[in-house]
């Protein structure tokens, strides 16, 4: 015989059924709390987000942005607190469990799988018989393509996708899975601006349909301008909640405490010329980078621009003697080192700071203490660790690294990586080469890595550096190259060059004009 | 801190009940009883002087085995080829001593060339996996797998073939050599003193090699990410060779021991399993080489003490294999659990 509180329960059920063909989903988070070892990463959390809106989550590196959205996302567990979806309190024991209850999380380096072709990455994760349902499956992803105006070609494969295209992908296959909810962790780094525009049209698109998207970033102008409301958190705990119209002063001081402003510009450098780079030649598997000419000044900034894969990462590495040159002369202080081997660049004080820290940069499992002891020339046979650890300690506090001698490289935040990266070069230096030197990194952190990379050019050392963000490219650089497929710009004075105009130059524009007369 | 550590030995006490379990389980199957096995396992180690010597004699080429193993792992390589490294030392000491039995000189003389000829031996193959790896693009554990064949197939040449015995070659190996050019041993024992006292220095080297020197450090750097270490001005390959070579020099100068400490002439299977157990010895200490001592004792004290199954209760003496593997297993098994019960937490 059933039981009253049988026929209710039953009654339950089919009222979830109900939700869960509802298209739209409130997301309630209530005194979330985290903690990683002794880092408090979100401490009492309290946010609750209406469906139909674009949340921007807004915060420092290490603010504890990604923690919450992980929580959220079911990638960790919560210490303490609970996640209501529409008023009901749910577990989320997993990520494959978030997207049953209508959670998906697009992270900031796709999670997909770049040898397999994107109707298989989009079938992939879907729940289903034997048979993955191709025919199905490709109806529906050009359905869902064509709303959002996307245009991927379902037999590519993956790893020939750009980031922001693996993006759009990634937004059909949560969609076509049943997301209502879908969370964002810094989407706008290394897409193109054309794409960025997609993306935020596509965003918007959803939060019409009742979709509810949460956006994390650090940068404000992408914040400011896509999301109805905005939460900011600072060292784990949420400041402060904002909506339209938004104030930045009053963002900037909610995520860092106080206001905080751009550094100057240094006027060119006029000294000797330290680095001489006559007929260039380089080339890989697929790029041609001929004939460039370049003389870098004492204490000069020159910014590598282009698109990713113009070739300039190529040519970076050919002046730091790590890919193979085919011809022309590199003059490092009068010496000609074209065809020798890394090894023999660093010793005429060429240094080579690399975008993946912890790929090609730290040695992960390693102290920052042995980080400092490599880095320096070895004297004698046995390591004098006390003499380590005072220099780890000495060079941590000069950069203003959060760490400690002891912290492995792995458990600093992104920032404090690149400042231990920073720190660890020796002092002096004729030429400094850097990847992306401040991808990733909050306005704060960038901010101090460029304070400290002027303080090096005014010791004399010269810096090439490559950066997709054209204000990063037009702030801080005296000289500007812009590559695509392979050409390169003559050297462009900053002061004479916009936004607009170098983004031009790096989509392929305006060429022309520039060799038939105007040069640097 | 406190709390991991306990949670820490939690696992790896799981672990070892776990072993202790299964293999009492399979003693059960097999008909014999497990507690009368155990102990008299530790009575075929421990019972007798000359069992103690014998647990000793196979202790010293473990502890080279496994010094060489954790030189090539901090270098982030899996020297797969340590048993081919101890042949190949085995034939050169043989080959030298061969050279030298009837030339004039010092007996002395004859034994230190011939450790050296080992020593180079050794590392010779070892460097051949570590050209392979550098220059050809060939997986170490694949080169050193493949060159382990070779060194099999060469000494079974060279025993049946140029160096057979007077009259017909057989696998009781080579000629004798001279008893004064067999290692000096305690008196009445195989036990040599000098193999012991050189095993027990090269472990502890490789023990402050690995822990004070900048060598140690930069090797490393190198096995954990080697892009980062050669931009820091490591160089990478010339690293990966000396650790290939040092290994190679330390498992060679095993198979040398052998000849001239134990068995005074060449035989096929002359390494006898140690490369492959000096890697479960680093496995199971986790390349921490202050615990390479007493573990390599205990293997070899299982070795040595299960040579008593087979007379008592008809086991194969291989009995030890699986506990020791068993160990290992479920010891790297904890381990993963231990790992992701920490996470969860």
């Amino acid at each position: 015989m059933p039981s009253p509180l049988c026929l209710f329960h039953g009654k339950l059920f089919t009222i979830a059924l109900a939700f869960k063909k509802n298209k739209t989903m409130n997301v309630e988070l209530k005194d979330i709390h985290k903690t990683f070892g002794a880092v408090h990463a979100n401490v009492g959390i309290d946010l609750v987000i209406p469906a139909g809106t674009i949340q921007g989550i807004l915060g420092e590196n290490g603010a504890g942005k990604s923690t919450l959205m992980k929580i959220l996302s079911g990638f960790i567990r919560a210490d303490h607190g609970d996640i209501l979806l529409d008023g009901r309190p749910v577990v989320i024991h997993s990520p494959a469990n978030a997207i049953q209850h209508g959670i998906g999380m697009l992270h900031q380096d796709p999670l997909d799988f770049p040898p397999m072709r994107v109707i298989d990455n989009f079938i992939l994760g879907r729940k289903g018989s034997l048979l993955t349902g191709q025919a199905e499956a490709s109806r529906e992803f050009k359905r869902l393509a064509e709303q959002f105006s996307f245009s991927i070609d379902l037999e590519s494969y993956v790893d020939a996708l750009t980031v922001g295209e693996r993006q759009q992908l990634e937004i059909l296959r949560l969609i076509w899975l049943g997301a209502r909810v879908l969370i964002f962790d810094e989407p706008t780094t290394g897409i193109s601006a054309a794409q960025k525009m997609r993306l935020f049209a596509a965003l918007r698109l959803l939060a019409e349909q009742g979709k509810t998207i949460l956006f994390v970033s650090h940068k404000l102008e992408d914040v400011e301008g896509l999301c109805n409301r905005i939460a900011v958190l600072r060292q784990g705990h949420l400041v402060g909640e904002a909506d339209q119209p938004f104030s930045t002063k009053g963002l900037v001081e909610m995520m860092f405490g106080r206001p905080v402003s751009v550094g100057e510009r240094n006027p060119c450098g006029v000294g000797d010329v330290t680095v001489s780079l006559s007929k260039l030649s380089v080339e890989d598997y697929r790029l041609k980078v001929r004939d460039v000419g370049l003389d870098v000044h004492c204490g000069e900034v020159i910014g590598l621009a282009g698109m990713e894969g113009s070739g300039q990462a190529l040519f970076l590495r050919a002046v730091g003697g790590m890919s193979h040159t085919v011809g022309g002369k590199i003059l490092v202080n009068g010496h000609n080192l074209i065809g020798r081997s890394y090894q023999v660049f660093k010793k005429h004080g060429v240094a080579f700071l690399p975008a993946a820290r912890l790929e090609e940069g730290l040695v992960p499992g390693l102290n920052l203490t042995e980080h400092f002891i490599l880095a320096e020339e070895p004297k004698g046979f046995f390591i004098n660790w006390d003499k380590g650890r005072l220099l780890a300690q000495e060079r941590i506090k000069d950069f203003n690294v959060r760490g400690t001698p002891a912290n492995t490289v792995e458990s600093l935040s992104g920032g404090n990586q690149q400042r231990a990266l920073l720190a660890l070069l020796r002092v002096q230096l004729a030429l400094l080469l850097l990847e992306h030197p401040t991808r990733g990194l909050d306005i704060e952190s960038t901010i101090y890595i460029w304070s400290k990379l002027k303080e090096r050019c005014q010791q004399g050392t010269s810096i090439l550096f490559i950066s997709s963000d054209l204000e990063e490219l037009l702030q801080y650089s005296d000289r500007v190259l812009v590559f695509f497929s392979g050409k390169v710009t003559p050297p462009l004075e900053a002061a004479s060059l916009t936004t607009d105009k170098l983004g031009e130059l790096i989509g392929g524009k305006g060429w022309t004009e520039l060799s038939s007369g105007k040069g640097a | 801190m406190k709390k991991n550590t306990w949670i820490n030995l939690g696992f790896q006490a799981g672990a070892l009940v776990l072993a202790l379990l299964i293999t009492t389980l399979i003693l059960v199957a097999v008909g014999a009883p497990p507690l009368k096995a155990y102990l008299s396992i530790l009575s075929g180690a421990f019972g007798s002087t000359r069992n103690m010597m014998a647990v000793l004699i196979t202790w010293s080429p473990l502890l080279l085995t496994t010094a060489g193993v954790l030189i090539t792992f901090s270098a982030g390589l899996w020297n797969i080829g340590m048993e081919g490294q101890m042949t190949l030392g085995a034939i050169f000491t043989t080959g030298m001593l061969r050279l030298l039995e009837d030339a004039v000189l010092p007996p002395a003389l004859i034994i230190i060339l011939g450790i050296l000829a080992g020593i180079i031996g050794g590392a010779i193959w070892a460097a051949l996996a570590g050209a392979l790896k550098t220059f050809g693009g060939v997986n170490e554990i694949f080169g050193g797998l493949g060159l382990n064949f070779v060194a099999t197939a060469l000494t079974i040449y060279l025993v049946f073939g140029p160096w057979k015995r007077p009259g017909v070659g057989s696998m009781s190996g080579t000629q004798p050599f001279d008893e004064s050019l067999w290692l000096p041993t305690l008196p009445g024992t195989e036990l040599s003193l000098w193999s012991l006292l050189l095993s027990v220095l090269v472990i502890i080297v490789v023990y402050f090699l690995l822990r004070g020197t900048h060598f140690g450090l930069r090797l490393k750097a190198v096995g954990k990410n080697s892009r980062a270490a050669f931009l820091m001005g490591v160089p990478t390959w010339q690293y990966s060779m000396l650790a290939f070579l040092l290994c190679g020099a330390f498992a060679g100068l095993a198979g040398g021991i052998q000849v001239m400490g134990i068995y005074h002439r060449l035989l096929p299977n002359i390494s006898n399993g140690y490369g492959f157990l000096g890697l479960l010895v680093a496995m199971l200490i986790n390349y921490q080489a202050v615990w390479a001592a007493p573990i390599a004792f205990l293997f070899a004290a299982l070795n040595i003490g299960s040579v008593q199954l087979q007379i008592l209760y008809k086991l194969d003496s291989s009995f030890a294999g699986v506990l020791q593997d068993m160990l290992v297993l479920l010891v790297l098994l904890g381990e993963g659990a231990r790992q992701r019960f920490v996470k969860k937490d």
